[in-house]
């Protein structure tokens, strides 16, 4: 992190305007190279009501959010000297200063007398000495029921990392992944979703079918994933509200590696007939299918650009697994090449890729890479340059981003035999670390930010 | 001689430290353990005509068709082809199938753990047709074959090791009705 200090830019500022990321003087830049994290004092928040110990767990759960960005540190509350901290009150800033706090978040927390609870918080820049705006406010207050609160614990979080960063926020979130039991040759596989964080682990499904590869909604409504569903491997849809789970579509062939496109109005999947895999695209509303690929080889894995135009995919009609990127209206694409063909290259490295998964900022592909007896997750440029492993392990596999496009999550066996865990990573490769899941788990996917 | 006597004094001293301590207690009855000699002659070398049994399995049962014809054929890394090896398994599938008409089979395509996910699903897809294909070569109706890809769910070997993967990487055909139980 740096200290951005910018005096002049300040004394430009209209005292009325909006404070914009760019003119804050505590800045968190989280591309640069060498970096130390930010120290950041996040005292428990503070009580006007009777439940001292949910105030303390939605601090908690503001700090972890924090700290497992790799961007912020958090001080030693034992190290603090003002114990008088008041949401009104401007806080003493040489006290902070000199424990060499860079930022200072102070929060109270109430119940309300309809049962509700409610946290309501300010960011202090110490060294600048004044409140940091969030969304043009002083100060926000987030309203929820009791058993919501770890929500309101991530939407702080949320407005903190992005105040300070300028990047979309991405706590408040649930990812959904395949929870694995049993021995290796009886596997069983459900679908399981928890908060980003790793609380409230759910199945929603009971294992008596292998299912894979699930996939959010851009509206974190429906999942998409494929299951052995009386004995034959297709795409379904389910609801995570009402548990319903319906087949998609009435393909003769296997279905499977869907993918919702941007809009959510699509489903992006592949069909195998006569040992041909093709991609496909269905519309939900219609129910009315359009080929995409037609060709020898095998084609699968999509996944839509942000803007819709496009569609990257894993083909071997090169020989081996490689990424290409094709239009998605079907039309010829100008490759990075020169060249107009059906389909564009885009890796070239030694080894194969595949599950390739578009950004949600639509500049990269995250992939999984296979080489030497290793695998890798990586990202590459949509022009096919600027390639970059991020990880590497005996197996790493099945990327997909945090809805900012910060942060990748995947799934990894460390040794061989070991039973597989889900991991994150920063995009610049920093922070690896693992998600806890109580049991094996894999195929991780990423919902788009809560309503 | 003279140790054994040492034992039997000291064993007689902890029995009468026992019974001074508590009640006597009853003599357990203990059987020792007999060599039953078995005194039945031994089986004369008599020579006895029968029919000669079949050995092994029943023609057209499962087991037959597992033992004698052979279920599974084994492909390379990355691989989809079928080698000689492999074509004279199928072949013997065609024939036993041309032998029992109303059997029907399912081909199942499977492949190691070192490929991803979804790439892998494609490729026993592939894996799956290609036996199918070569058994419709060979005169076996096509009515008869469904395939499924299981990608790298069912492994039969647990190792993770090149023998294992091997193993793994197989077009399995699974008798699905049809056959002499």
């Amino acid at each position: 992190m740096k200290r951005i200090l910018m005096a002049l830019a300040t004394a430009f500022l209209f005292a009325t305007s909006f404070a914009l990321p760019s003119a804050a003087q505590l800045q968190v830049r989280v591309t640069d190279g060498n970096f130390t994290p930010t120290p950041l004092a996040i005292p428990d928040f503070q009580i006007s009501g009777a439940n001292a110990e949910l105030a303390k767990q939605i601090s908690d759960v503001v700090r972890a959010d924090l700290t497992s960005t790799g961007l912020f540190e958090m001080q030693n509350p034992a190290s603090f000297i003002q114990k008088d901290l008041s949401l009104d009150v401007q806080p003493r800033f040489a006290d902070w200063k000199i424990i060499n706090t860079d930022g200072l978040v102070v929060g109270q927390y109430e119940e309300l007398p309809d049962g509700k609870i409610a946290v309501s918080f300010r960011l202090w820049d110490v060294y600048a000495g004044e409140v940091m705006r969030i969304n043009g406010q002083p100060g926000r207050r987030l309203t929820t029921t009791p058993d919501n609160w770890r929500r309101i614990a991530h939407k702080i979080a949320d407005s903190i990392y992005t105040r300070l960063t300028g990047e979309d926020p991405y706590f408040d979130t649930r990812i959904v992944y395949i929870a694995e039991t049993g021995p290796k040759l009886e596997r069983v596989k459900r679908l399981a979703i928890m908060d980003s964080d790793g609380a409230n682990q759910q199945y929603l499904t009971p294992g008596r079918n292998t299912v894979l590869t699930p996939r959010f909604s851009p509206s974190a409504q429906e999942i998409t994933y494929m299951s052995y569903e009386g004995g034959k491997p297709r795409v379904y849809l389910f609801n995570i509200e009402t548990g319903r789970q319906e087949l998609l579509g009435n393909f003769p062939g296997m279905t499977f590696a869907p993918r919702f496109s941007r809009d959510g109005q699509s489903v992006l999947l592949t069909q195998a007939q006569r040992g041909n895999s093709d991609i496909y695209i269905m519309n939900l509303r219609t129910r009315e299918s359009r080929r995409l690929t037609d060709h020898p080889a095998i084609d699968t894995s999509p996944s839509m650009s942000p803007d819709g135009d496009a569609i990257v995919f894993t083909s071997d009609r090169g020989g081996s697994p490689q990424l290409y990127i094709m239009n998605a209206d079907g039309s010829p694409r100008t490759c990075p090449s020169g060249g107009r063909d059906a389909a564009c290259r885009i890796t070239f490295g030694k080894g194969s890729y595949s599950t390739p998964v578009w950004s949600p900022r639509g500049d990269l592909v995250a992939f999984t890479k296979q080489s030497g007896g290793k695998f890798y997750i990586g990202v590459i440029g949509v022009d096919g340059k600027g390639e970059r492993l991020l990880t590497e392990a005996y197996l790493d596999e099945g990327p997909d981003w945090s809805p900012n496009g910060r942060v990748i999550v995947y799934f990894r066996e460390s040794r061989p035999g070991a039973g597989p865990q889900l991991w994150s990573v920063d995009l610049s490769g920093r922070n690896e670390q693992r998600l806890k899941t109580q049991t094996d788990a894999s195929d991780p996917a990423w919902s788009p930010l809560l309503q | 001689m003279q140790t054994s006597l040492k034992l039997t004094v000291a064993a007689a001293v902890l029995l009468s430290l026992g019974a001074c301590a508590s009640k006597p207690k009853p003599v357990a009855e203990e059987t020792a353990p007999v060599e039953v000699v078995d005194t039945t002659p031994a089986p004369t070398e008599t020579v006895e005509e029968t029919v000669v049994a079949p050995t092994g399995p029943l023609a057209g049962s499962l087991d037959d068709f597992r033992v004698n014809v052979g279920e599974r054929v084994y492909y390379d890394l990355d691989g989809y082809r079928l080698d000689t090896d492999d074509q004279e398994i199928l072949k013997r599938q065609a024939a036993w199938l041309a032998s029992y008409p109303k059997v029907r089979i399912l081909v199942a395509g499977n492949c190691d753990e070192r490929g991803t996910r979804e790439y892998n699903l494609a490729l026993g897809e592939r894996r799956a047709s290609v036996v199918k294909d070569y058994l419709v070569s060979l005169g076996v109706d096509p009515s008869r074959i469904d395939t499924i890809s299981y990608g790298k769910e069912r492994p039969i070997a647990a190792g993770s090791d090149e023998q294992s993967w091997a193993l793994n990487r197989n077009g399995f055909t699974q008798i699905v009705s049809g056959s002499t139980s």
